[in-house]
């Protein structure tokens, strides 16, 4: 067993389900969607993509690749959020709402795609 | 090569790491900690400000407590926050700051540009590997004339030297090895405009595997390497490299034309000189009578070769014959340097002394010691070190060899003139009688200044006048482009030396030789006289007027009277 490996399994699967948390629920109600477990996947989704940097493999690129995408929407999101919440005076709508929670979901897509590879990366080399 | 990219974004893992979680930290305890109001209120730092009062803290801007005055226990934290990121900040961005400095990223991104610059050059170009003095000679020549040229060189002060030089192209460069194919591959070795790969390095091994990754490389490329050890240059031709320069063999060859064709020297000193050279006329050298040789070895071996044939007597002076081996004629142990071995040898009564040890400060002192002893005495003096340049101009040899000169020279003419080449290869079987008449043709000619040496191809980039001409049916003899138009019955200053039409060779051709597409035409003379002819050969309607033609009707003007047969 490789601990390095372990690691960055670790944060790869704990990014999809932080993700998963947070985008369930009705889209458009602030109350099922936390400014913590957000912020949370925020980091979470940074470590991952760190994590990705710097293997040289099709499929590590296909990974960082995923990383880059997802954390390009969370920070779309996160830019949404403090604007509602600090700049704009309409404040936290459900119309702002639901393209925060759109936005992570289209991180989640990503974010399975990684788990995906992860898993068919490990799975070729067993054989 | 890309190795070292990945190896850049492992090694920023840890880094930034640390700075995620000692951020995510220090913002989750802020935004986790109640802070008070003046009235008393609990308020809570959103994560927002949580963060914009991390990052100005970690990187020590400060702006203060903001939005609001904070209670003692967000203070508490603060002061473990600062410690904590103010020390993973430096750490981080320090190790990032080293890792954009490493000097193995540096190179490789050095390498891609050297890369991508030689991949964007458009126009012919040379390879030139090794760029100690023959390199800086040849690209100063080259990019005088607006020729390209790449350098490679595995020494970074050369590289660095060449970037500070004024030349008018640009020479991408680049410190690295040449033994390695990636380099050279890089340098442009596969470009479908590399004319030619130049291996001119000081190592005869470099330069062997350096033509050798070339002919298998790109097989057309035409390779020219420098070689002064015979099996290594044996070696190089056997996989045919195109030129193996010698410089020892060079000068003795020289040297050997030196004492048996005087005017053949002279012309070849005056059309092989470059621009700025001073035209002189040789001291003759005295033919047969006694000659010193000091040292035998690379150089003493090959002069001796040369001269042994001739009808000279050669004494040979050398320190350490258990090295150089020992010459079958009579020689004399010592250096040379002092007078008691000079006078074994019978400097008193010879005629001529070359020196060439490899000690620039051994050969100068044996030029002085035999001047001083026999006045008379015709000096060779081997040059080993530019640095030494003006105590040998002082010293004021008859003939001075400068090996990386030599090679230098002999490049320049291979690659722009190769007529002149074929030139000399063909005035080598006249006799002295001729060599003396184009001499003092040339001499009348020039009166003191350097001639210009040209070449003239007949073809459509360089000569569209003359083509237009011979598809009109006319017939411009030579002698038409050498007249002077602006005064009927002169002709310009320069002398047609050779003429090459289809592989047939035509040595000083006659006035009233044909000039037709496709010929190939060498001259030397005045300056303006080449700007002269090269107008005849571009501006219709002056070459029409040479040839005594009405002048030509513009192309406006042909065009209607193909449509209007009346303005004949």
């Amino acid at each position: 067993m490789n601990l390095e490996k372990v690691v960055f399994g670790f944060f790869i699967f704990l990014a999809l389900t932080l993700n998963f948390g947070f985008f369930v629920g009705e889209i458009d109600n602030p109350a099922h969607h936390h400014v913590r477990e957000f912020v949370l996947l925020f980091i979470v989704n940074a470590v991952a993509l760190i994590m990705k940097l710097g293997d040289r493999s099709q499929v590590d690129a296909m990974l960082l690749a995923t990383g880059l995408v997802a954390m390009l929407q969370l920070i779309g999101a996160a830019i949404i959020w403090i604007l509602a919440a600090h700049v704009w005076e309409s404040g936290m709508t459900p119309g702002v709402m639901s393209s925060i929670v759109s936005l992570a979901g289209g991180a989640m897509v990503a974010n399975v795609i990684s788990v995906v590879l992860l898993v068919v990366e490990t799975v070729t080399l067993r054989r | 090569m890309d190795n070292i990219y990945f190896l850049i974004l492992r090694r920023m893992r840890k880094p930034l790491l640390a700075l995620v979680v000692v951020y995510s930290i220090a913002v989750f305890g802020l935004v986790l900690i109640p802070g008070r109001d003046a009235d008393g209120n609990v308020w809570y730092l959103g994560f927002f400000h949580a963060f914009y009062f991390v990052s100005y803290m970690a990187t020590t801007i400060g702006f203060g407590e903001l939005p609001q005055e904070f209670s003692d226990a967000q203070r508490l934290w603060t002061v473990f926050c600062i410690y904590a990121s103010v020390t993973v900040w430096l750490y981080s961005v320090g190790s990032l700051i080293a890792l954009l400095q490493d000097e193995s990223l540096q190179r490789a991104l050095a390498e891609g540009r050297f890369a991508a610059s030689v991949r964007r050059i458009s126009t012919p170009f040379f390879l030139i590997v090794g760029y100690g003095q023959t390199g800086r000679d040849l690209v100063r020549a080259l990019t005088s004339e607006r020729r390209r040229a790449v350098v490679i060189d595995a020494d970074r002060e050369r590289i660095n030297g060449l970037q500070l030089e004024k030349l008018r192209e640009f020479v991408p460069s680049l410190q690295a090895d040449a033994q390695s194919p990636d380099v050279l591959l890089s340098g442009g070795m596969r470009h479908h405009k590399c004319q030619a790969v130049l291996a001119l390095t000081s190592s005869n091994e470099v330069n062997l595997k350096v033509a050798l990754a070339a002919k298998l490389l790109h097989p057309e490329v035409t390779v020219i390497c420098r070689s002064d050890s015979n099996d290594i240059s044996a070696n190089m031709l056997s996989f045919d490299t195109n030129y193996v320069l010698n410089p020892f063999e060079i000068f003795a060859v020289y040297l050997r034309a030196a004492l048996t064709a005087h005017c053949l020297t002279i012309l070849n000193d005056w059309l092989g000189a470059l621009r700025d050279a001073q035209l002189s006329e040789p001291r003759k050298p005295p033919a047969g009578g006694r000659w010193v040789l000091c040292g035998f070895g690379r150089f003493g071996k090959a002069v001796y070769r040369e001269l042994e044939g001739l009808d000279c007597e050669l004494m040979v002076i050398e320190s350490r014959p258990d090295r150089t081996g020992m010459p079958p004629t009579a020689w004399i142990h010592g250096r040379g340097t002092e007078a008691e071995t000079l006078e074994q040898a019978g400097i008193r009564d010879a005629v001529g002394l070359i020196a060439g040890t490899d000690s620039d400060a051994n050969n100068l002192s044996i030029i002085m010691t035999a001047r001083a002893m026999n006045p008379e005495l015709y000096l060779v003096v081997r040059e080993n070190n530019m640095v030494n340049e003006d105590l040998f101009r002082a010293v004021d040899a008859d003939i001075r060899m400068h090996p990386s000169l030599i090679v230098a020279n002999r490049i320049r003419t291979l690659l722009r003139l190769p007529l002149l080449s074929q030139f000399f290869d063909l005035a080598r079987n006249q006799d002295e009688a001729w060599a003396c008449a184009l001499v003092s043709r040339v001499a009348a000619l020039l009166q003191d200044s350097v001639p210009e040496v040209w070449e003239h191809r007949i073809d459509a980039e360089d000569a569209p006048a003359l083509l237009d001409a011979a598809r009109d049916g006319l017939k411009p003899r030579l002698a038409d482009l050498l007249a002077d138009l602006r005064d009927p019955g002169a002709t310009l200053p320069a002398i047609a030396l050779l003429h090459q039409r289809e592989g047939r060779l035509d040595l000083l051709p006659e006035p009233d030789t044909l000039v037709q597409p496709g010929d190939r035409l060498l001259f030397c003379g005045r300056t303006w006289a080449r700007s002269r002819i090269r107008w005849k050969l571009v501006d219709p309607d002056i070459l029409s007027n040479a040839l005594g033609q009405p002048e030509r009707a513009g192309w406006l003007w042909r065009q209607l009277q193909s449509r209007l047969p009346g303005l004949r």
